[in-house]
């Protein structure tokens, strides 16, 4: 009988480490000054750095080093004051010199650590992860291997290079072994991620995109029987591509692991690559003997030394740790954890909280840009940010406020808006989308609704409140929409002595 | 009239006084390319169309009163390790039969800024591995001082084509004595620069921490203008020195040593050195003494790990940077016939484009920067370094140049040590301490070997970013020892057949 989730945590005991690659958002490469910009057409974005070419010669982007410290800082981490780069060699084609400069054993940043909170059955509870090293690298090419069965370079007719990718700056955040996590060892892995995610993106040094790779995960987990105070053998589960599979990746190799030690088998140390429908994983390239680096330092590098007063100045332009922020924020706004999540999600807590700081209701600020406003972005694909300022959406708010506008009026605005029909008043002008609260207008319109309908403000004269509906109705018909209906049926009631 | 057995800085003054156009300049040196390099082989590549567009715009600038340098139109003579773009540049290797680079090197960019003309690329060990020249893959230049003798290596076109008067000024790089040891067999001058006082940018690595370029001719003066042309920190090698050129022109025009500490490395002389060369150079201390120099012995003990040293650091550096040569990018395929993957080609092509000497240095670095074998090699060869280095430090401390004879013996027979690796590596063992320390190294001609009539070296040394004290004794040797033997070494050379 295999054993389940559940059984599994009962007998065994997971440890985790986790790996994270994220792609800085750089404008140029980590050793040359090649544009670093998503989704041009093939090798446009190289130069005879890059690519390999005999004779060229690196440079370190100083940004990169700027973002990498920044990393450090954020996650508690000392700044090394003297790091080298090292060559790690091996042969293949997406790498065009045949080896990545990467640091090695002098890493740029160490001994940090990062407090994540989850739900467990007592309550919220705080794990430390602690984080070993933050280290700079370079990414490799692209390869396209077309033709064969597997998709992978053995069997391929022919294989397609795009040098694009090689040489964007790669930061690599490394845990160091994290135990005691028992049975929330998946939501220990997604919290961590997730909050390293917030933290990067709070800083702005990358895109944080799961899904288009600039951020990449890889988890390592083993498992000892519970008690036995031993370390298992790990594996590393690479090609976890959202935070969901995070979760789920863990949660499977602990399932496999301990069913292959229930059945009294090893684990092997390898690397395996996870299934995004099985939410299993499967071992990858098997390596009949072990991968040999032949690491040195780069000795077309000068070591990197940054300034110690240089440090300070970027430690103390850290903004605000996501958690205690969005704690804050939650607790100014009165929204819930949900709400906050899908703002968080959908990159809007920026522009939420700006739109609130020019005087919008939060309630109203949130409802716009996660509602109308995230609508029509989808509909075009793009980030609603792109379609409208929190100043334009701040007015529109404030103009509904004080009566100017109703709900419906404010949709029409936020469309000429985003039509680029001008600003809101402009295109309040240009639509004629006024509230009517001209009192003499509006009896006019209330009058003639009488004279048509006779016998409805027959019964509403009688006590029959609820009838007003009808009348109202056709006295917003007659304004076009354009009266305030709170309005037109204080008017009308008080008009049929009902007021 | 002909110009070709004259020193650049006449050459020079004849084109300032418009007694000939450099496009004559340049013809007379292309037309004794064609007369003597059947028999010298200096050159891989002669670009007859580009050093006379060259020249015609040298002679246009010079008569718009646009001069760019002191060498404005003087021809020079290109070792084919480094780039210029749009002509062939083959490391002296099959691998790279056919590329013509995208870019320019830097020494190349600077030597084009100051009017030079570049008449083509010369001979060389392929991709710098050697001292005689015998292992390029384009067959062996000969010593125009005699034809059935190694010019040195691995510049012995360089050389050679200042000794044959194909060309007046020259380019060579220096790893282990590249310049100086070729300087010395064929009576011309060579230094090695400061490390990181010429930039690398565009220079073909053998090995990154050891390699120099620098310049040659058949004068220190001239060597000194050259120097002066190509030297310079340039960001695109972020291990080039910011720090202002030594100024070695004065220094080579000052003539005068009263008071100089020169110190005499006893580890450097004696068992093994030809009777003739340290004659040579027992002769010259004595003129430098004349000339109210202190000779000092010092000792550098560590001198005696230097060549094992060397040959773990070098080769370990080089399996690396040759590992880019895997005919994905540039250079030549073997095997690609659609049966075979791309790791099968890499090799195919590696076995085919990579000569004996080169495939023996990447095999011994390979092995050297292993694992379970990196501390033993590796790490202790950089141990040997740092001692090298302070060796130098303790004898920089009283002396202000060091001195020795360039190389253990005069010019030795080609073919006689080409199975011989060991025998090849001691051409060296006077050149190596200099380039492990990153010092300057030149080589200057101390006269003809009493023994064999051939030339011998003198090999000044001075401490990093001090390039100019070398210079200094150089100039003032050069002129003592003309006086003393009546005219230049270089002129003493025995007439070429001209075809
Ligand atoms: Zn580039």
């Amino acid at each position: 009988m295999a054993l389940n989730y559940d059984q599994a945590v009962s007998k065994y005991e997971p440890t985790l480490g986790l790996e994270v690659h994220v792609e800085l958002n750089t404008n140029s490469k980590m050793f040359c000054s090649c544009s670093t910009v998503f989704g041009a057409e093939p090798n446009t974005q190289t130069c005879p750095v890059c690519l390999g070419m005999p004779g060229a010669l690196p440079v370190v982007n100083a940004k990169a080093i700027e973002s990498s410290i920044l990393i450090g800082l954020a996650l508690n981490c000392s700044i090394a004051p003297y790091s080298r780069f090292a060559r790690k060699n091996y042969f293949y084609p997406d790498m065009p010199k045949n080896f990545q400069t990467s640091q090695y054993d002098e890493p740029i940043c160490v001994d940090g650590y990062l407090d994540v909170e989850i739900e467990t059955d007592e309550g919220p509870k705080t794990f430390r992860v602690d984080i070993e090293r933050v280290h700079m690298e370079e990414d490799t090419g692209k390869s396209l291997h077309v033709g064969g069965a597997t998709g992978r370079i053995h069997g391929a007719e022919y294989s397609l290079l795009d040098y694009n990718r090689a040489g964007i700056p790669l930061v690599e955040i490394v845990t160091r072994i994290v135990p005691g996590t028992g049975k929330y060892a998946p939501a220990v892995a997604r919290a961590y991620v997730t909050e390293l995610r917030d933290i990067l993106r709070s800083l702005g040094v990358s895109d944080v995109k799961m899904e288009q790779g600039s951020l990449r995960c890889d988890a390592n987990v083993s498992l000892a029987p519970i008690g036995s105070g031993k370390l298992g053998t790990r594996s590393e589960t690479k090609n976890v591509n959202s935070l969901r599979s995070v979760e789920r990746a863990v949660a499977g190799e602990i399932v496999r692991q301990a069913n292959r030690l229930e059945a009294g088998e090893r684990i092997v140390q390898e690397t395996r690559h996870f299934l995004e429908e099985s939410g299993e994983t499967r071992p990858g390239r098997s390596k009949e003997t072990a991968e040999d680096y032949r690491y040195f330092p780069e000795p077309d590098l000068v070591p990197v030394a940054p300034d110690a007063k240089w440090i300070e100045e970027l430690r103390a332009t850290l903004p605000e740790k996501p958690s205690t922020r969005r704690k804050r924020l939650q607790e100014a706004w009165g929204v819930s954890d949900n709400e906050m999540a899908s703002m968080v999600n959908a990159e809007l807590l920026d522009t939420v909280e700006a739109t609130i700081a020019l005087g919008a209701e939060p309630a109203r600020a949130r409802g716009w840009w996660l509602g109308e406003i995230s609508r029509l972005a989808n509909e075009k694909e793009v980030h609603p940010t792109s379609l409208i300022t929190a100043e334009q959406v701040a007015e529109v708010i404030a103009l509904i406020a004080n009566g100017e506008l109703t709900d419906k009026l404010a949709r029409g605005v936020v469309e000429g808006v985003i039509a680029g029909e001008g600003s809101p008043r402009e295109v309040i002008d240009k639509r004629g989308l006024k509230v009517v609260s001209d009192d003499g207008a509006l009896m006019t319109a209330i009058e003639a609704a009488i004279a048509a309908q006779p016998d409805t403000a027959e019964r509403i004269r009688g006590g029959n409140i609820p009838a007003a509906g009808a009348l109202i109705g056709a006295v917003m018909k007659a304004t076009g929409g354009q009266a305030d209906a709170a309005k037109v049926r204080e008017l009308l009631l008080k008009h049929l002595g009902q007021g | 009239m002909s110009m070709i057995h004259k020193t650049a800085t006449e050459m020079a003054q004849a084109l300032a006084d418009k007694s000939i156009t450099a496009v004559e300049l340049t013809k007379q040196h292309l037309d004794r390319i064609a007369a003597v390099d059947g028999d010298v082989h200096a050159f891989l590549h002669v670009d007859t169309e580009g050093a006379l567009a060259q020249a015609a715009e040298s002679d246009a600038k010079r008569a718009a009163g646009e001069t760019r340098s002191v060498l404005e139109g003087i021809p020079l003579a290109l070792k084919d390790v480094l780039t210029q773009k749009g002509v062939p540049t083959t490391c002296g290797s099959k691998m790279l039969e056919g590329w013509r680079p995208p870019y320019d090197s830097t020494v190349v960019s600077k030597l084009k800024n100051a009017g030079v003309v570049i008449l083509g690329k010369t001979n060389m060990d392929e991709f710098a591995m050697g001292s005689s020249t015998e292992n390029s893959a384009y067959g062996p230049t000969h010593n125009p001082w005699a034809l059935d003798r190694i010019p040195g290596g691995s510049g012995g076109g360089s050389a050679a084509a200042l000794a044959a008067f194909e060309a007046p000024l020259a380019i060579g790089t220096d790893t282990g004595g590249s310049i100086r040891q070729p300087a010395a067999v064929t009576g011309t001058v060579g230094v090695k620069p400061t490390y990181g006082g010429v930039s690398r940018f565009g220079l073909v690595a053998f090995s990154s921490s050891l390699d120099q370029a620098g310049p040659c001719a058949r004068t220190v003066l001239d060597t000194a203008l050259l120097h002066e042309a190509i030297a310079g920190y340039d960001e695109r090698d972020s291990t080039s020195i910011n720090a202002p050129v030594p100024n070695v022109v004065a220094a080579a025009k000052r003539q005068e040593v009263k008071g100089m500490k020169i110190g005499v490395i006893k580890e450097l002389m004696g068992d093994g050195f030809q009777k003739g060369v340290l004659d040579s150079f027992k002769q010259s201390l004595d003129l430098l003494q004349e000339q109210g120099a202190e000779i000092v012995e010092v000792s550098c003990p560590s001198f005696d790990y230097g060549i094992a040293a060397y040959y773990l650091i070098a080769p370990s550096e080089a399996s690396s940077n040759l590992a880019r040569f895997d005919s994905m990018r540039y250079g030549i395929r073997v095997g690609d016939d659609g049966q075979r993957g791309a790791e099968e080609v890499m090799s195919a092509t590696r076995e085919v484009g990579f000569g004996k000497e080169v495939k023996r240095r990447i095999i011994l670095g390979t092995y050297a920067l292993s694992s379970g074998y990196y501390d033993a090699y590796y790490g202790s060869a950089q141990k040997v370094r740092t001692l090298i280095k302070r060796d130098f430090e303790s004898a920089f401390n009283l002396a202000d140049v060091l001195v020795s004879p360039s190389t253990p013996t005069t010019a030795f027979k080609i073919g006689e040590r080409a199975n011989d690796p060991l025998a090849m590596y001691l051409a060296d063992i006077t050149t190596i301490p200099v380039n492990m320390a990153g010092i300057g190294g030149m080589s200057l001609p101390s006269g003809l070997s009493a023994d064999d009539g051939l030339p011998v070296g003198f090999q000044i040394m001075s401490p990093a970013m001090q390039d100019d004290r070398m210079y200094r004794v150089g100039g003032t040797l050069e002129a003592a020892l003309n006086d003393k033997l009546g005219k230049p070494v270089w002129a003493q050379a025995p007439e070429l057949v001209v075809k």
